[in-house]
Order: structure tokens, then C-alpha cells, then sequence
């Protein structure tokens, strides 16, 4: 069998195989500069020279509704948090609605408040739409297509491909949240307590950040694939190497347990609330009073350093051994050994 | 990780850098001692179970042992034993009418001859992925037209959980539920390892869940007649540092004895209610290990009061054709003990995890996998471990 | 092999109980470990409470599972 010939759910679970798609197939047939630099979203100039970011985002998640959130709330805060990882102060927000045939009108009312509810929090407009009915079976409930703008303010950017030797690795919080969330809910594990998705607009946590240094290199947001796959794309788009300890990256114990029954990394669980940056390290730790002073940054910390050497990701771990970490390969599936 | 929930940090020294230090210098020193006995450039120790493969390579521990210590994975890992026939017949399982059949996660992307469960589901098969034995028990009971049939595969830890879900699903009355019994045996696969003329082993790091059923009896004959001690071990780093110290000391000890280290878990006894569990539902069988073969008394089949479950006799007419394994594929010399990874042409070239050739690819805990996913860096040893291609032979 | 992680025993109600995983809570088969009880730690695998398990070496998981040892 070969992987390549056909299109797996591994490439669309964010990992190595998305990578490998993206830029084997689209990067190169589309072949653009904005598209290239493979971030969150792409930087356009307009006549006047002022600059947006412009991002587009599918939403398929299944159940629709889980523990901290739904699949609307979740359309608007990954299109917010892809233009607020650019530094972009969104403006407006499109989202067409795919719905199957025979949906629950008060399942689709529920989706379509939480929505406003996300764009109010985050404070922008769900300015134009679009709305299909699919055949019973050709969709599953509904799925939610989006489109944001956002305004780039002058002296500002950030991007994947801007971490320099030197920098301090922040992550905003606790990883894993998320993930463990709806495989929980998926796959009917029947785990109870603290866990919830951490969906969350981060578009104010930016504005914190960039208002307490201009010295925010990179800011990525934290989704499928998790922390390992997104210092994986840092550390190639920069061409630098990058030094993570494994103890203090943040994760609930919760969640942490949840990982542990079923063979999950939570460096790799997906995120939804969740940012990781790279920042010069003198102003590290202004960045994290900064990020600390904001609800979604409480748990804010230092993680690692990018240190001189081959571009990659090595994890330092609490013996004092050291490995490197990779993309996601393949779609993480609960197991028993 | 961090543990954001805990109210304060508790000094837990063994987790510390500098008790790894300590006890690496420890290892470091009896492996040298050990050597200068053999007359060996290393002590080679098998890490039986596939958890500890993953533990040894995750926590960097591996990168930490010193020269004079070989780790050699062993066949404990049930998705690495299972053939590519029972695969066969799993897929064929999940095809026929009517049939919803569970797994645990582990098994829905091994391939077989015609592909994987993943295959079989994305052609229309209704194959779902459960945690729990019991939890595919409920889904029959809530899907009375339905047959479900769970795949059960693992070893004397996932067993006796099967057996008491049959034992359930006799006091409710469920009757469209049955079992696919591909279980396999730890200690009849150390013998085989042992028997085998070219065995290289000098100690045996033991799987601590598999213990914790089986207690430490079951594994007194490979001291007592093979003359190789073994240590029974917990997960966390600091577990295998102490059984490795442990396995050094007992490794230039006469005789030689199996001892425990994981013993918060495991009671020399094991688990009486499992072990009886065990014995009331199964008779041992002889069972294929994929890309090592035959090993007599390795598996297990149900007892006849438990034969209405067995779903080989509820879909009589599985496929009997045995696929081969392919071709210049090192997993059954791996699984044994005598061939590492990188010593397989096919390792990280036509064999990755998403291409992946052989059983040891496929699991996530494979021997390859492991190798594959932790192998290259700095503090790597797999480089250390290549070995003339000639010594490595295929199955 | 065999993942399994302890878990302290909320509740037992003949064969099934609920385990505390330090925040997170599941249901388990207690059919194996006939004499746990409500408070006892145990070790979890596939769903199945397969040991007893004695933490007083391990301060830092019997902190997490909010066991006094």
C-alpha cells in the first residue's frame, strides 16, 4: 500500500502528512508569497501600504457541543486567534453554514449564539455568510466554513519564520485541554470531572503581549497537532533549533491522567485556547507579566530557549536525557498498550 | 509535565537529575564489572514489554545508559505479534452481516495481506475503537441487532478483563457479543527466546502489568534453568533506573533469581482473583507469533462453557490462507532478541510509520517505531548499535 | 504493553466503581479486585482495576490522587 496514493484522515490531522500536503500540492500549484510563508494567515498590502491578514478556516469537529464549547465558538475563536497570531486586530468574520438535512433548528440556534457570543468576547463582526442543506448523510450535522480580515498595525510582525538564537519559548497554558475534551466526547470514553475545552478568543491575550514589548517574534496558535507539531513548523520555517523542558511544560493533571490511560503525548493533543511564542529573552519575562495580567494567560510560562545548531526540536527531560521531538505522524488514536 | 493542580511541589527525589546521576554512575560501574567477568564489550538486557521500550526511549534514558549496556526489545507488544492472518480474519470478521466489531485503538491501522481495519471501516464495515472490554459488552446490550464482536487481543493483563465480561454478559443475558481470542502468553515466549541456540540475552527487564497478574512463579524457570535473572519493573523513569541497577547486581550474582522493583504494584503472588479468572475461562493453546511462528502453550482458548463467545465458532468459515511476511523484513529476529532496528534494510527507508513494512513499524510501541520516532538524535545509541548486516538474520 | 495507572476508589457499588485519577473520574471493573475498597488505590487497565497498589514510596502520585500516605 502506498500512503501517498490516497487521500488518509492522516492528512487532515494536522501532522507531518498535512505538512507534506500542503506544501507538496497547494504551496506549490497555488506558488504565492503570502501562501508560502505558511503562517496562521497570509500578510497582504494594500495600494495604501497598509497591511492585513486574511485567514480561512473549516470547522468539522464531531459532537458538535462538548465540555467548554461547540463547534461555533470554536469557528470563531480559531479564525480570531489565526489573525491575532499575525498581530492582526481582527475586523470582520465570514462563515458559511453547511447544514445536513433533518438538523435539530434549536442544536442550530444554540451554535449560532455561542458564535455571537465568541465574536462579542472577542470584539468583531460576523459581517456576511452563506448557508447550504446538504442530504441527510452528506454532512454530518453541520460543518462551518470561515473567513477573517484583520488590521496589521504598523511595526508589527510576526511570523513563523522570524525566531531567532536566543529567544525564550513561552506557552500561554495548560496543553491538552481540548483534545482529551472531545476524543472524550467522540469516542464515548466516559471520563468525568476537569477536563473542558480551553476555546477561547486570544486576540486580547496578543494585544497584552505587544503592548509589554515589540521584541514578540512569533506567535503561533496551538491546534491539532499540538505544541510538538507547531515548534516543528517554527523550527523549519526559521531554520533553528529549539530547546523545550519537558517539566515545566503545563499540563492539568486531569488531562495528564487522560493522556496516561490512553497512550496520548500531550505535547501533541490538540489545543484551542492556546498560544505558544517566541520572544527575545531580555524581555521575556515583561512578556509574561504582560500575559499573566490576562484571563487567558494566568498559567503563562517559560518552556525553553532557541539555541544554536541543526534546525529541530529537542525535548530535555526531568533525568537529565534529551530527545528529539517530531511532527505528529499519523492521527492519535486511544490504545491500551 | 508540570502538575498545575498540585498544591505545592512534594520533594520527590527519585525524580530528580541528580538520582538519575547516581544511579547511572551506579550502572555504569557493575556493567563494567559484569563485562570484565564475560569477557563482553556490553551487558545485553531485554526489555520484554513494548510500555518499557516506550519508557526507556521517551524518558532519554536511553541515550543515558552507558556503552556497557545494550537494551534489546522483546516481543511484548501484542500488536507487533499478532499476524498478518489474524489480521486477515479480523477484517473478514468485520465484513460479515450484521457485525459491529470493537477494538482497542491499537489495532485499527495493522495491516493484514488486504489491508487494515481502518481499511475495512472506510469500505463500510462498522468498526468502532473501545477502551474498555466492557465497554463493548454495552454497546451490545444497546444495539440488540446488532452482533458485537470484540477483537481480544493482549496478553495475561488484558485477558482475565475479557473473561470477566463474558462472565457479565452471562449473568445479563447477552448473547450478540462475542470474542476473537488472539491472546498471546509472555512466559512460553521467554522460553522460546531462551531455547533459541543464538540468544544474547543476560537479564530481563519484566513487564510489571503483566506481573501484576501473574506474580513472579511463572518466571522462575528462566533463573532456574537458563541461569538468566530478571527483574520485574514499574514505567517511570526512575523505576527502570532502579531495575537496570538492580538486573546489573543480580547479572554477577550465583544463582541467579528473578526479583521485583515495581513492588507497589506487583505482590509476589500476583493477582489470585485474575489468575483464577484465567484458569476457569481458558485452556493454553498454541499460538503463531507474527514473524516468529509457531510457540506451543502461548495462547489461549476458551473453555467449552464459554464457547457460545468465541467468535471463530459463531462465523464459522474465517479464512485459513497464512500471509507471508515480507520480504527481507527483520521483526521476528528483532522480536527475539537478535537483531536491532537499524540492523533492517528497510528501517526509515522503504519502512516508516506511515509506510510501514513489518509489525515492529506498526505499533506505536514497536521495537522500529520506537527507534524510528526517538532514534536520531545526539544522545542516540541506535548508531551505536549497528552491527555487521551479517549477524542479523531473517526469519 | 499495558498501560495501566492507579486511580483511588470513590465508589463501589457491587463489580463497578468510580476511580478519581487526580481530577479526572471513570468508571471501573472492581471484578478482579474483590477486597478493594472505597479510598484504595488501584491500579487501572482497559477499564479493569487489575491491583492493588501501595503508594507510600510514590509522595508525588498519592499527592496528585489526594492520598494520605
Amino acid at each position: 500500500m502506498n500512503a501517498n496514493s490516497r487521500i488518509l484522515l492522516a492528512h487532515g490531522a494536522g501532522g507531518r502528512l498535512t505538512h507534506e500536503l500542503i506544501t507538496s500540492l497547494f504551496v506549490r500549484c497555488f506558488d504565492n508569497a503570502p501562501l508560502a510563508a505558511l503562517d496562521d494567515s497570509a500578510e497582504l498590502t494594500l495600494p495604501c501600504g497598509d497591511r492585513l491578514a486574511f485567514t480561512t478556516d473549516a470547522y468539522v469537529v464531531q459532537p458538535i457541543e462538548f465540555p467548554g464549547g461547540d463547534i461555533g465558538r470554536l469557528a470563531v475563536c480559531g479564525t480570531v486567534n489565526d489573525l491575532a497570531t499575525k498581530g492582526a486586530r481582527p475586523i470582520g468574520i465570514s462563515a458559511a453554514m453547511i447544514l445536513e438535512e433533518g438538523l435539530d433548528r434549536a442544536t442550530l440556534e444554540r451554535i449560532v449564539r455561542s458564535m455571537s457570543a465568541a465574536a462579542k468576547e472577542a470584539g468583531v463582526e460576523l459581517v456576511t455568510g452563506d448557508t447550504k442543506v446538504v442530504e441527510r448523510g452528506a454532512a454530518t450535522s453541520l460543518y462551518i466554513a470561515t473567513a477573517g480580515i484583520g488590521v496589521i498595525a504598523p511595526g508589527i510582525n510576526l511570523s513563523g519564520r522570524n525566531a531567532r538564537a536566543g529567544d525564550a519559548v513561552i506557552v500561554s497554558g495548560t496543553l491538552g485541554d481540548h483534545g482529551i475534551t472531545v476524543m472524550n466526547a467522540r469516542q464515548n470514553l466516559g471520563f468525568e470531572g476537569d477536563i473542558r475545552s480551553d476555546a477561547a478568543p486570544l486576540n486580547g491575550l496578543v494585544d497584552h503581549m505587544l503592548s509589554a514589548a515589540s521584541s514578540v517574534h512569533v506567535i503561533r496558535d496551538l491546534t491539532r497537532g499540538g505544541l510538538a507539531t507547531a515548534l516543528n513548523e517554527i523550527a523549519a520555517s526559521s531554520g533553528v533549533r529549539v530547546e523545550i523542558e519537558e517539566e515545566v511544560v503545563p499540563v492539568r493533571n486531569s488531562v495528564l491522567a487522560g493522556c496516561q490511560m490512553l497512550g496520548l503525548d500531550p505535547l501533541y493533543v490538540a489545543n484551542e485556547g492556546k498560544i505558544v511564542a517566541f520572544v527575545e529573552a531580555g524581555r521575556a519575562e515583561a512578556v509574561l507579566s504582560a500575559m499573566r495580567d490576562h484571563p487567558y494567560g494566568r498559567d503563562a510560562i517559560r518552556i525553553g530557549s532557541v539555541v544554536s545548531g541543526e534546525p529541530g526540536v529537542i525535548l530535555k527531560t526531568p533525568i537529565g536525557g534529551a530527545r528529539r521531538l517530531l511532527m505528529l505522524d499519523g492521527d492519535p488514536l486511544p490504545r491500551i498498550c | 509535565m508540570l502538575m498545575k493542580n498540585s498544591a505545592g511541589a512534594v520533594a520527590a527525589l527519585r525524580r530528580a537529575p541528580e538520582f538519575a546521576r547516581e544511579v547511572l554512575g551506579d550502572i555504569r560501574q557493575l556493567s563494567e564489572r559484569a563485562c570484565r567477568r564475560t569477557g563482553r564489550d556490553t551487558v545485553q538486557i531485554m526489555e520484554v514489554c513494548g510500555t518499557h521500550t516506550m519508557s526507556f526511549a521517551q524518558s532519554g534514558l536511553r541515550g543515558l545508559l552507558p556503552d556497557t549496556v545494550r537494551l534489546l526489545s522483546g516481543p511484548g507488544c501484542p500488536v507487533c505479534v499478532t499476524t498478518a492472518a489474524d489480521v486477515d480474519r479480523t477484517v473478514w470478521l468485520a465484513h460479515q452481516p450484521g457485525v459491529t466489531l470493537t477494538t482497542f485503538g491499537d489495532m485499527l491501522k495493522v495491516p493484514g495481506s488486504t489491508g487494515s481495519l481502518a481499511d475495512a471501516s472506510a469500505s463500510g464495515a462498522d468498526v468502532r475503537v473501545v477502551y474498555s472490554p466492557a465497554d463493548a459488552l454495552d454497546l451490545a446490550a444497546a444495539l440488540p441487532d446488532r452482533e458485537v464482536v470484540f477483537l481480544g487481543v493482549g496478553f495475561e493483563t488484558t485477558a482475565p478483563l475479557v473473561a470477566a465480561t463474558l462472565l457479565r454478559a452471562c449473568e445479563t443475558g447477552v448473547r450478540n457479543f462475542s470474542v476473537f481470542p488472539l491472546f498471546k502468553l509472555v512466559p512460553p515466549a521467554l522460553r522460546a527466546i531462551l531455547a533459541g541456540r543464538s540468544h544474547q540475552n543476560d537479564g530481563f527487564v519484566l513487564p510489571g502489568h503483566v506481573s501484576a497478574i501473574i506474580g513472579l512463579a511463572p518466571y522462575s524457570f528462566v533463573a532456574d534453568e537458563f541461569g538468566v535473572p530478571g527483574v520485574i519493573a514499574g514505567f517511570e523513569p526512575f523505576d527502570l533506573l532502579e531495575a537496570v541497577r538492580l538486573l546489573l547486581n543480580l547479572v554477577t550474582e550465583e544463582p541467579a533469581r528473578i526479583a521485583i522493583q515495581y513492588t507497589r504494584g506487583v505482590p509476589s503472588g500476583g493477582n489470585p482473583a485474575a489468575l483464577r479468572m484465567l484458569a476457569e475461562s481458558f485452556d493454553p493453546c498454541e499460538a503463531v507469533w507474527r514473524a516468529v511462528g509457531a510457540i506451543a502453550e502461548s495462547g489461549l482458548a476458551f473453555k467449552k462453557h464459554l464457547a457460545e463467545f468465541d467468535a471463530a465458532r459463531k462465523f464459522p468459515g474465517m479464512p485459513a490462507c497464512d500471509a507471508p511476511e515480507p520480504k527481507g523484513c527483520l521483526c521476528g529476529a528483532i522480536l527475539m532478541g537478535r537483531a536491532l532496528p537499524a540492523d533492517c534494510r528497510h528501517f526509515g527507508t522503504t519502512c516508516t510509520p506511515e509506510t510501514a513494512v513489518g509489525p515492529c513499524m506498526v505499533s506505536s510501541e514497536g521495537a522500529c517505531a520506537a527507534a524510528y520516532k526517538y532514534g536520531f538524535t545526539e544522545t542516540s545509541r541506535w548508531k551505536k548499535f549497528g552491527r555487521p548486516r551479517k549477524e542479523a538474520t531473517a526469519p | 504493553m499495558c498501560l495501566a495507572i492507579p486511580g483511588k476508589i470513590l465508589t463501589r457499588e457491587g463489580q463497578t466503581g468510580r476511580v478519581d485519577f487526580g481530577g479526572l473520574i471513570r468508571q471501573a471493573a472492581l471484578d478482579l479486585v474483590p477486597d478493594a475498597a472505597i479510598g484504595d488505590v488501584v491500579l487501572v487497565h482497559a477499564g479493569f482495576a487489575i491491583q492493588k497498589v501501595d503508594l507510600s514510596m510514590e509522595p508525588e502520585i498519592a499527592e496528585r490522587l489526594g492520598v494520605s500516605c
